[in-house]
């Protein structure tokens, strides 16, 4: 694309493009991810999670407990049971023999029913019961369409994550990431969405050119990338649903890091024009207008919302190298450093709560995700690879996804905010990488 | 536990199709590339067409007979230090004979497409990267070379020349090629 026409597009009238791509080819499309925890808490929670009673043919034959089951354990904060130990399987509370599931050493135990209301509703009955005490901490109801029942044993999940963690369960999330397949110069890339654990992957856009930086908005229904497609970087904004496509951006020169405002109605982005300096700017989506944010020689880019709204985090090697810094959306006031201590501090973003900011930041080591306070304060290295990048909260803010290279491998990766817990998410082939964790669904 | 959920992704994927009402396409345009249905004409696969499959290696002339020829025209690339976009002493003269061609045949146009390697933020090396291939177009600029003859792109880190983690791979990566566009 030549520049008359890269400057026709600054216009910025929205237009709709292809809709949703289909690889139409035999075969598995896309690398499935598997999951392992590499590292969980010391102090686990034991948990027996018994098969559900399940006499319910539109459940698809899923097996709802081990769903549950998976998930807690990915969690690392619970230690479950092997069915094969298990002397018998009881689908209700009174059912249950204490005394042997606490010979067994669990501290829980988890027993349900799967049962049909409807052609289109199906329930899944369950309970949590204490082993030590006796009591029964949950009994519930969880109702799904039958095509959504994979979804609702993750709500299970959340369930009983939140009464024995105190903290919302993010099971029944998903993620977007990046997969490229094949050597250099015929790299083949995809953007994916999967569930949280790497099930229901599904791809959204295919391309031979780079795609990047995917950016979910706060209700889920958009995701916003970069794409190489026309030989230049271009913005683009996707509806998840339907996969209708708007070209955002297609300026000269660079258009990069897209990030939704907690409203969905603006958009930061990096523009540079074609004299290439990088500054960090916000578009109104309905109105088109453009107002700059940074104004200086420096690379400024990979700018993040304040959950209020107001403020933007980004990255800026105004003195030297890059650092993090923030700045006010409304402007009128100089934008304040926030990191220190590192040569390299990256790649910002805030936790759900507004408190914390996830960064990648470069030592002796190499590179590595960090976490520290939004109002300064100690780096906390949370991972020891040494290309790790790319970090992105859950929306529990528990746990940060983030990609790593694991004997020469791109990966992706799961460390919970606190360092404690590791998990792997590896492609069965090909390079997963760029993730970013989704919003609550409701 | 690995399910491959195949079945249940096609089907969501096919229901999707049927809502918005359009009927399915493959994917693949002229380099494989996604179709999309307006750009004004202007092909993507099209003109530009060979330029999409080939990337520049070291010292060979992936444009074909476009740009100039002998020894110093016909390197399209320009490699670079790490954390560093100045042209090293080495590619002066190779940036000069591209220069001197280009100021000589103002139709001629080119595209700089300025690269890093691996280590650090994805976006923060699309900016580097454009920094690489701004020097470049100074340095062109510098010769008479017109604004309008040149466009530039970064891909960061996107694209390697060479895949590994060393630092011969890292060395092949730091670049900026010289793509003559018509």
């Amino acid at each position: 694309m030549d520049l008359t026409m890269l400057q026709t597009l600054r216009k910025f009238s929205t237009r709709m493009l292809s809709a949703l791509v289909l690889w139409a080819g035999a075969g598995a499309a896309y690398a499935d991810l598997s999951i392992d925890i590499t590292k969980g808490v010391t102090d686990a929670l034991s948990i027996a999670v018994v098969p559900f009673a399940r006499s319910v043919p539109a459940d698809g034959g899923l097996d709802v407990a081990a769903v549950v089951q998976h998930d807690l354990e990915g969690s690392g904060r619970f230690r479950g049971m092997d069915r094969k130990d298990m002397l018998s399987t009881p689908v209700r509370v009174a059912d249950i023999q204490a005394a042997d599931w606490r010979a067994a050493r669990n501290d829980y135990i988890v027993v349900g029913r799967l049962s049909s209301i409807s052609n289109t509703e199906l329930v899944i009955d369950f309970e949590l019961v204490n082993l030590l005490s006796g009591q029964t901490l949950l009994q519930q109801r969880v109702s799904v369409a039958p095509s959504a029942l994979r979804h609702g044993a993750h709500r299970v999940a959340d369930l009983i994550y939140q009464r024995l963690t105190g903290t919302r369960g993010a099971f029944a999330t998903r993620i977007g990431y990046v997969s490229v397949d094949g050597a250099p110069p015929a790299q083949r890339y995809q953007l994916l969405l999967a569930d949280a654990d790497g099930e229901n992957i599904r791809v959204i856009l295919e391309s031979a050119r780079p795609i990047m930086s995917p950016a979910w908005s706060s209700d889920g229904e958009w995701v916003a990338y970069v794409s190489f497609e026309n030989h230049a970087s271009a913005v683009y904004v996707q509806r998840v649903r339907t996969g209708e496509r708007r070209l955002v951006s297609a300026r000269a020169g660079i258009n990069g890091a897209p990030a939704f405002s907690p409203d969905g109605r603006r958009l930061a982005l990096t523009l540079s024009g074609s004299t290439g300096n990088a500054d960090i700017y916000v578009l109104d989506l309905a109105t088109q207008l453009l107002t700059r944010i940074t104004e200086d020689p420096a690379i400024d880019t990979e700018a993040t919302w304040s959950p209020d709204g107001k403020q933007l985090y980004f990255t800026s090697d105004r003195a030297g190298g890059p650092q993090i810094y923030r700045v006010g959306v409304q402007g009128g006031e100089a934008a304040r450093r926030l990191s220190f201590g590192v040569p390299y501090a990256a790649r910002p973003r805030v936790s759900p709560d507004g408190t914390q900011l996830a960064l990648v930041v470069r030592d002796s080591s190499g590179y590595h995700i960090a976490a520290q306070d939004v109002a300064g304060g100690a780096l906390r290295v949370l991972t020891r690879g040494s290309l790790d990048e790319s970090p992105s909260f859950a929306p529990n803010g528990a746990q940060i996804i983030y990609a790593a290279r694991e004997r020469g491998q791109a990966i992706l990766a799961m460390v919970s905010a606190d360092g404690q817990v590791t998990q792997r998410l590896k492609a069965d082939r090909g390079e997963v990488r760029d993730p970013v964790w989704g919003p609550y669904a409701d | 536990m690995r399910k491959t959920l195949t079945l249940l992704v096609l089907a969501s994927v096919l229901a999707l199709s049927a809502c918005s009402g359009k009927k399915v396409k493959p994917v693949t345009g002229a380099g494989g590339e996604p179709v999309t249905s307006t750009q004004s004409g202007a092909q993507t696969g099209g003109a530009g067409g060979g330029t999409s499959g080939t990337r520049g290696t070291e010292g060979s002339t992936a444009n074909g007979a476009l740009g100039p020829t002998g020894e110093l025209g016909s390197q399209r690339v320009i490699y670079f230090d790490f954390d560093n976009s100045d042209i090293r002493p080495e590619f002066i003269d190779v940036v000069a004979a591209h220069g001197r061609f280009l100021a000589n045949n103002p139709a001629v146009r080119v595209r700089l497409e300025g690269h890093t390697d691996e280590r650090g933020s994805r976006e923060y090396n699309i900016a580097l990267g454009e920094r690489r291939s701004q020097t470049v177009r100074r340095a062109l600029l510098l010769q008479g070379v017109k604004e309008s003859q040149i466009a530039t792109v970064s891909y960061g880190e996107e694209r390697p020349a060479v895949a590994g983690s060393d630092e011969l791979a890292y060395s092949k990566n730091r670049r900026v090629e010289i793509f003559y566009i018509n």
